[in-house]
């Protein structure tokens, strides 16, 4: 689960993270009072799920509080575009309004899972601001790692370690030493997937802030952490796969137009790629799960619909343990219901196979079994070419 | 390495009385498995469908000679279970419980590593299958395999068995399919999968299912040009999978422009295994492998 940047920073704050002062809002008259509180000049910031916010225009400087206000009145409700939203952007609802302070160097801290060693691992750079794939892509040595062990968290000796790799001595190596291991605890308690610092901020006086804040989570990990899940913010999610989740369905929107319905996710993925093997191009993502009955995939087949692109749809499942008659009265049953439209090409395998097909020729619906994955694919891509 | 189930293997079922454990364990021994006992902490001294529950896994081990045990518990509690059985000497603990959190899985795979006499498969996996030794363990359906000759290791489920049918139709045959789960953190691996086929007597030939997402199918790649004698097909899943997105799995991601099907198909290809474009191509490109 993603989370705003002020989240995030609440987050961090509980355990030691320190962050430059702010308050978020909605409102722009609110703007004035947080910046005169925050000493007349700030930083005003939009709050979406994506980066290159101030690229798009999303984060201005306001040197008076009437700045800031006719900062905020712009940036909310404005419909930013960055590299991360994709050409149709995010409104913005919330900004976050921060004291401006005095940048002397500007750094880059992340920690992620290192998958090849089970282990997290914190990543710092010198090139702060920079985005952490293309320092990686450039210059690999200028990203120095340390792995960690979550039972002990980040030891003195990691954080020193990497505070030198910093080039920072002093007070303010102190500073970010504590940093570092605030960082490594948040990490490992919240059951974070990612938490980045871009840019850490050294300010003229020495100080150790987190300019930016970005945190994911552990989705199988949030049962343990109710007021991170409260973070949820729908606004920033596809409707469709929200309303796909409510259902158990694993959905992810595509730009193509052959609507897929499969068991599981490695076949789901893998019936994309066949889609587009033979020609096509996949309409979405969409795993009904281990154990489809007949309501999943009535559920997963309106919301398949939904996307106004879908000019067919293929559904493959490999019944293992379900068997294929059922799923054939599952399928039979959501198109009548439906009123389906657009042809459904059906590849089942596993238990009563035969009985399933029989049961879908004889429903007088428009729906064409198939053998095969590859057979699927080649009918379903047929039957696009003959809608359009 | 001898095998890792064979006849001599004795089950006990964690989870044995939530539905879904109850209804694998008995598929399990309607394919010939010898499920010997389940574990509920709190129902000892009940049965299931005639098998002996306990509260620990030690009395299991002790009381009905378990040596395998197959973890249904629910995420929650799972890695937990998973210690409990190492801790209780289980030398195969396969987990099938789906959204462990990872946290919860690097501390199991810290306890693991010191109990070297417990190996793991999965967790968020379909389990393991010998069809020649009629043992089961798992969520897989029984009756697609024959005992034959490819080993089969994956990280998908449902596309296990799409590999399966396929060698089932042509004829071939399984020696031991392995799901090694679709979570970034995980117990067996793809290399270990392939040191046991390597001295396998029933395996000829490999199949390896991967997908998007970590370098597994890379440091696999390294491993089989370097040591695998026997021909290898693979079938990378997530060609067409957008970046950043997590594709049902949780470790199936695109991070950073790292973990892509392409890569994964360079480094396999380079390492001289043969790579089907199409998931429906893997038992055709096998049998090439086998003849050529």
């Amino acid at each position: 689960m993603k989370v705003h940047e002020y989240q995030a920073k609440e987050v961090l704050r509980q355990f030691g993270v320190t962050t430059p002062r702010g308050k978020v809002t909605s409102d722009p008259e609110e703007a004035r009072a947080i910046a005169q509180e925050l000493g007349g000049r700030a930083v005003v910031k939009a709050q979406i799920h994506a980066g290159g916010r101030g690229k798009g225009g999303g984060v201005k400087l306001a040197k008076t509080p009437d700045e800031a206000v006719e900062h905020a009145r712009k940036i909310l409700g404005m419909n930013l575009v960055t590299h991360q939203t994709g050409p149709e952007g995010r409104i913005v609802k919330k900004i976050l309004i921060e004291e401006a302070l005095d940048i002397a160097r500007e750094l880059y801290i992340g920690v992620v899972l290192d998958r090849a060693i089970g282990k997290p691992v914190m990543m710092v750079s010198k090139q702060g601001g920079m985005e952490i794939e293309v320092v990686a892509a450039n210059d690999p040595s200028a990203i120095v790692k340390e792995p960690f062990d979550p039972a002990w968290g980040l030891e003195g000796f990691q954080a020193r370690k990497l505070a030198y790799a910093l080039d920072l001595s002093g007070d303010t190596h102190k500073k970010a030493v504590k940093f570092l291991q605030a960082l490594a605890k948040a990490y490992v308690e919240t059951d974070a997937s990612l938490a980045e610092i871009n840019p850490l901020l050294i300010t003229g006086q020495g100080d150790v802030l987190a300019l930016d804040a970005k945190m994911n989570f552990d989705d199988n990990g949030l049962f343990r952490h109710p007021a991170i899940q409260a973070y949820r913010d729908l606004d920033e999610e596809d409707p469709l796969e929200v309303e796909a989740s409510k259902f158990g369905l694993n959905y992810i929107k595509l730009d193509g137009n052959v609507g897929c319905m499969v068991n599981g996710a490695g076949l789901a993925m893998a019936t994309m790629d066949i889609i587009q093997y033979v020609g096509g191009q996949p309409a979405n993502f969409l795993d009904v799960g281990g154990g489809a009955n007949e309501e999943q995939v009535k559920n997963a087949m309106r919301i398949i619909l939904s996307d106004k692109n879908v000019k067919a749809v293929l559904i493959n499942i490999f019944g293992g343990i379900m068997r294929c008659d059922i799923i054939a009265n599952g399928v039979v049953n959501a198109v009548k219901e439906i009123g389906i439209t657009v042809p459904v090409v059906v590849r089942l395998e596993g238990t009563n196979v035969e009985e399933g097909k029989e049961i879908l020729r004889h429903s007088g619906l428009a729906v064409i079994p198939a053998d095969g994955m590859k057979d699927a694919a080649e009918k379903v891509i047929a039957a696009v070419g003959k809608a359009a | 390495m001898s095998a890792w189930i064979s006849t001599e293997t004795r089950v006990v079922v964690q989870g044995l009385t939530g539905r879904e454990g109850k209804f694998h364990a008995l598929a399990c021994r309607d394919y010939g498995t010898k499920v010997v006992a389940g574990v509920t902490p709190g129902k000892g001294g009940t049965t299931v469908e005639g098998i002996p529950v306990f509260n620990t896994v030690a009395e299991a081990v002790q009381q009905a000679g378990a040596n395998t045990a197959m973890v249904f518990v629910p995420p929650p509690a799972c890695a937990d279970a998973i210690m409990e059985a190492a801790d209780a000497g289980i030398g195969l603990i396969v987990a099938i419980t789906e959204g462990i959190p990872v946290n919860d899985m690097i501390r199991a795979k810290a306890f693991l590593a010191t109990k070297p006499g417990s190996r793991l498969i999965g967790p968020n996996c379909p389990g393991i299958i010998r069809p020649s030794a009629k043992v089961k363990i798992g969520i897989m359906p029984g009756r697609i395999h024959r005992a034959g000759k490819v080993g089969i290791v994956s990280r998908s489920g449902t596309l296990t068995y799409e590999a399966v049918g396929q060698t089932t139709a042509l004829g071939l045959g399984q020696s031991t399919c392995i799901g090694i789960g679709g979570d970034p953190v995980n117990g067996t691996n793809f290399i270990d999968a392939l040191t046991l086929f390597a001295d396998d007597p029933e395996t000829e030939a490999v199949i390896l299912i991967g997908e998007i997402g970590g370098s597994a199918e890379e440091e696999a790649a390294e491993w089989i040009r370097a040591n695998l004698k026997k021909p290898v097909v693979s079938f990378i899943a997530g060609r067409t999978a957008p970046p950043g997105r997590r594709m049902g799995h949780a470790g199936a991601i695109i991070s950073g422009g790292k973990g892509t099907a392409t890569e994964k198909v360079a480094a396999l290809r380079a390492a001289g295994v043969r790579v089907a474009d199409s998931p429906a191509l893997l038992g055709a490109t096998l049998k090439e492998a086998l003849e050529g």
